[in-house]
């Protein structure tokens, strides 16, 4: 720098700056993304503030509605007592709706299928702190069993996959990334084709055939077949359908509430999860490549 | 020449470059990485706030000096990319923070920008250069054909500056008198 005039200094400062990290992100480019030393520094930086923060956050709720918000308590009290009976009377009569019975069947087979699958409670303490990627940190990681391509659910549906596994922290990629996807298939016509992240809210069914009938409403549960979650998991229900050769342009909109998220459960295996007996023809998987029946998910 | 770059000096001479408190530009970066990070957890609204672009901008306008003020948006810059998700490589921010703190801290070089009018104006036309950035970055780098232009960054640009009115207000207050 010692040559060039002082005027010049910055500018020069400014192109070697931007250079060096052109550099840095055609490296980053070429390489599989895995955990790199800044990252795991950084977010071990940040987390335990993050943690303290969403903690303190949680202590000054619990303070407010246990001891100061109980003004309307009695009067809120008489309002959920009378809506209370009035959810009764709808729960009776949702109870012998046939439909509902043929719902609560499958859940209940999904729950006796998945009873060895080890699940662990997790807190939402942090986001990206970047609007375009759709990942959050969970208050668990690897001393917690915690590891790279485990599931992400809430009671709602799927939420997405763990991503990065650091010591006391855990990334998780939503659903709604540009780069998650989930082996998926329409609950009522099992048409099968993964679902994706568009970056928006919405979610996108990729490859359903012009040919085959997709209705708005329809329900889309998980496949199983991207071996991460079990079979029938609630992913979305479809919200738009658009015409397109040769496959339509399906737009879901996902069960589990992703810009409100708290907790969360981490499904705690990465062994192929069991598959029902009926063996479902080969399908595209998430990010679009055709999964064999024998692929699983890494170790 | 010489009369013009005489008038340049003349012209700004009366624009004062700040000094601040200890450990207030570190405070402020760390506070603003972390409030980015896990506040939109409860308010996912807040996520359209960019607090830590507001800092390079407030101290790039208010130091005047374009070299610190390219450093200081490199460092936030790169501490935003690691707290991002894996979609976002490092140095994307990064890029983009350096410039405008080194934009930034030019401008405050060569004009008042005490005022609240010329703050929020100034933040609009930055926060829009940091996406526009950012945009260019990863249509050429990445390969991912972002819109350049969308009503959501509109909104955001103008819900950032007046944001930076405020803020800005409350971070003069770190300066040393």
């Amino acid at each position: 720098m010692a040559g060039i005039p002082s005027r010049h200094r910055s500018v020069v400062l400014l192109a070697g700056v931007i250079i060096l990290q052109v550099v840095l992100l055609a490296v980053q480019i070429k390489r599989d993304s895995q955990g790199r030393l800044l990252r795991v520094w950084t977010v071990g930086a940040f987390s335990p503030f993050e943690r303290a923060g969403a903690k303190g956050i949680g202590n000054i709720r619990g303070t407010w509605s246990h001891y100061f918000a109980l003004q309307n308590t009695s009067r809120e009290n008489e309002q959920l007592r009378h809506e209370n009976d009035e959810l009764k009377m709808q729960v009776n009569q949702l109870r012998s709706k046939a439909a509902e019975a043929d719902r609560l069947s499958a859940l209940l087979n999904f729950r006796q299928g998945q009873r060895n699958v080890p699940m662990l409670a997790a807190r939402v303490i942090g986001t990206s702190a970047d609007t375009a990627s759709q990942t959050v940190y969970l208050d668990r990681g690897e001393r917690d069993g915690i590891r790279r391509n485990m599931g992400v659910i809430t009671p709602d549906g799927v939420v997405g996959k763990v991503i990065e596994s650091y010591r006391d922290t855990a990334q998780v990629l939503l659903l709604t990334d540009k780069d998650s996807g989930v082996g998926a298939m329409l609950a009522e016509s099992r048409i099968q084709s993964p679902v994706g992240g568009t970056g928006e809210p919405l979610l996108s069914m990729k490859y359903i055939p012009t040919d085959d009938t997709v209705n708005v409403g329809e329900h889309v549960v998980t496949s199983g077949m991207d071996r991460i979650f079990p079979r029938d998991l609630p992913v979305g229900v479809v919200t738009e359908i658009k015409t397109g050769r040769p496959f339509q342009h399906v737009r879901v909109r996902p069960a589990a509430n992703l810009q409100r998220l708290e907790e969360v459960i981490v499904l705690l295996t990465l062994h192929p999860l069991e598959q029902k007996k009926e063996a479902p023809p080969p399908a595209p998987d998430a990010t679009g490549k055709s999964v064999s029946g024998t692929a699983a998910v890494n170790p | 020449m010489m009369n013009d770059a005489f008038d340049l000096r003349l012209a700004e001479s009366h624009i004062e470059v700040h000094k601040f408190r200890s450990g207030a530009i570190v405070a402020s970066t760390f506070l603003a990485l972390v409030l980015q990070a896990f506040v939109p957890v409860y308010f996912p609204k807040f996520a359209v706030l960019d607090l830590p672009l507001l800092v390079v901008i407030y101290f790039g306008l208010s130091r005047r000096n374009p070299s610190t003020g390219l450093l200081l948006g490199m460092m936030i810059g790169l501490l935003q990319d690691s707290l991002s998700g894996p979609t976002v490589p490092l140095g994307l921010y990064g890029i983009a923070k350096t410039i405008i703190g080194y934009l930034a801290s030019s401008i405050g070089a060569r004009l008042d920008t005490e005022h609240p009018a010329a703050r929020f104006a100034l933040t609009m036309m930055f926060f829009v250069a940091h996406q526009g950035i950012i945009t260019l970055t990863r249509r050429l780098l990445l390969s991912e054909p972002e819109p350049w232009f969308t009503l959501r960054l509109a909104i955001a640009a103008a819900v950032n500056a007046v944001v930076a009115v405020v803020l800005f207000t409350l971070l003069d207050r770190l300066r040393k008198s």
